[in-house]
């Protein structure tokens, strides 16, 4: 039996592997492989091209469906409105694509397919920093845009609070700049990092089960089952982080979007 | 780490198909559907909106129809109560007349009595006047055997009477 030990490497299922002969394709000397993270968003995407599209029916006296695609948009509605105020009525289409393609591909990286036997598992694209720092730069480059299309050179003022003494201003206008120019790191960073975490978390006790039962039946009821209902709780408190982190990450943008529109 | 260890070889493929599908899902869905979507709730807001206004509307005026209801329920009652008011302000008036009236008849005729009870009076009077004087004519005739005139008697009733 000792041959059949598990070798269960919690990091791979996050390693990308181009799917359907695709290893090679390249645009301008740069890969452009269709690996099973570029599969999984395209999976997020319709799948929440079909949510909206159950949505569209544009009834009087809404469906269920309806009325939760509507209950989505009307959440960041008021999401914006309250960070941001009236001009956050524009930036629903770019929070909402943000809000909900994170939460679609976080939540169906959560998905057990019964087809992991057959090495078909989900893949959690919102756990790695490529397409995490994409979606954060993209952010904060909308907050860099709006803020210089509207402010001009004023938008430096966001780096001196009001109140600040004169003598202080030089040291407080580099520690706020310094603490802007971290936005896109600490907003990529902390959706790949939560993601990732819960995942490994969830793989590791799977690998308990699994080492645990091989080594024995006592092994195995001692260990593996604890250990199964821990997964079990886990799996609960990962999908409130999958909605948590696509709602921080939303909520954050709209801050510093309001930052760009309103300064202080 | 496959994301580090991955990072040379995947980054390229990563970005450029994450910038198509976003673009995607921020201009057909963000852009092209989210907005209806939300025209939609907007346009049941109003919708909503303006049914509750109609309603209030509608309510305002009803109230305002029973309010004027009322005014006029109020003054119709007041005019009947003045006409009875008039009514028997006028009945009072008229049996007021008729007593009077009545009133009167019975004072002539108490007062037509009494005239005539005094003239019998003064009648009976007159008559005791006469009879006294030919009374005392006579006893003074038969006491003291003098005959006096009626006339000298008469007045010496009258004196006699008139003193009594």
């Amino acid at each position: 039996m000792a041959a059949e030990q598990a070798k269960v490497d919690p990091m791979h299922q996050f390693a990308i592997e181009p799917l359907f002969g695709s290893a090679h394709w390249e645009i301008a000397g740069y890969n452009i492989a269709f690996t099973n993270s570029v599969l999984w968003m395209v999976i997020s995407a319709v799948a929440l091209w079909i949510f909206v599209a159950g949505g569209m029916k544009r009834e009087l006296v809404p469906g269920r469906w309806q009325m939760a695609v509507e209950s989505f948009t009307g959440f960041i509605d008021d999401l914006l409105e309250a960070n941001v105020g009236k001009e956050g009525k524009k930036y629903v289409p770019y929070i909402f694509s943000l809000f909900m393609f994170i939460l679609f591909a976080n939540v169906l990286g959560l998905v057990p397919l019964p087809l992991a036997m057959a090495g078909i598992h989900p893949f959690t694209t919102t756990s790695h920093f490529t397409l995490t720092g994409v979606l954060a730069i993209i952010s904060f480059l909308i907050v860099l845009v709006v803020g210089f299309w509207k402010h001009k050179l004023h938008f430096f003022s966001l780096f001196v609070p009001h109140g600040t003494p004169l003598p202080m201003i030089p040291m407080i206008f580099v520690i706020e700049l310094v603490s802007f120019l971290v936005r896109p790191f600490s907003l990529g960073l902390r959706l790949f990092v939560a993601m990732m975490a819960g995942h490994v978390l969830l793989e590791v006790l799977a690998s308990f089960v699994i080492d645990a039962s091989n080594a024995g039946a006592g092994y195995g009821l001692l260990i593996g089952i604890p250990s199964f209902v821990l997964m079990l709780a886990i799996c609960a408190l990962e999908l409130l982080v999958a909605a948590i982190q696509a709602y921080v990450f939303a909520l954050l943008s709209s801050l510093y979007i309001n930052d760009a529109e309103n300064l202080h | 780490m496959p994301q580090i260890a991955q990072l040379a070889e995947t980054y390229s493929s990563q970005i450029f198909w994450l910038l198509v599908i976003f673009g995607f899902v921020f201009f057909v869905i963000g852009k092209g559907m989210v907005p209806k979507v939300m025209g939609t709730v907007e346009l049941r807001d109003k919708q909503i909106g303006a049914d509750l206004a109609a309603a209030q509307d509608a309510r305002n005026q009803a109230n305002a129809e029973e309010e004027a209801w009322r005014k006029r329920e109020n003054e119709n009652r007041a005019q009947a109560q003045a006409l009875v008011a008039q009514a028997k302000v006028d009945a009072a008036a008229a049996s007021e007349k008729k007593l009077s009236a009545a009133q009167k008849r019975i004072d002539k005729k108490m007062a037509d009595a009494e005239a005539k009870i005094a003239d019998a009076r003064a009648a009976a009077l007159v008559e005791l006047e006469t009879v006294a004087s030919e009374a005392a004519q006579t006893i003074v005739e038969k006491l003291a055997g003098v005959s006096v005139p009626a006339a000298s008697a008469s007045s010496a009733v009258k004196k006699v009477l008139s003193n009594g």
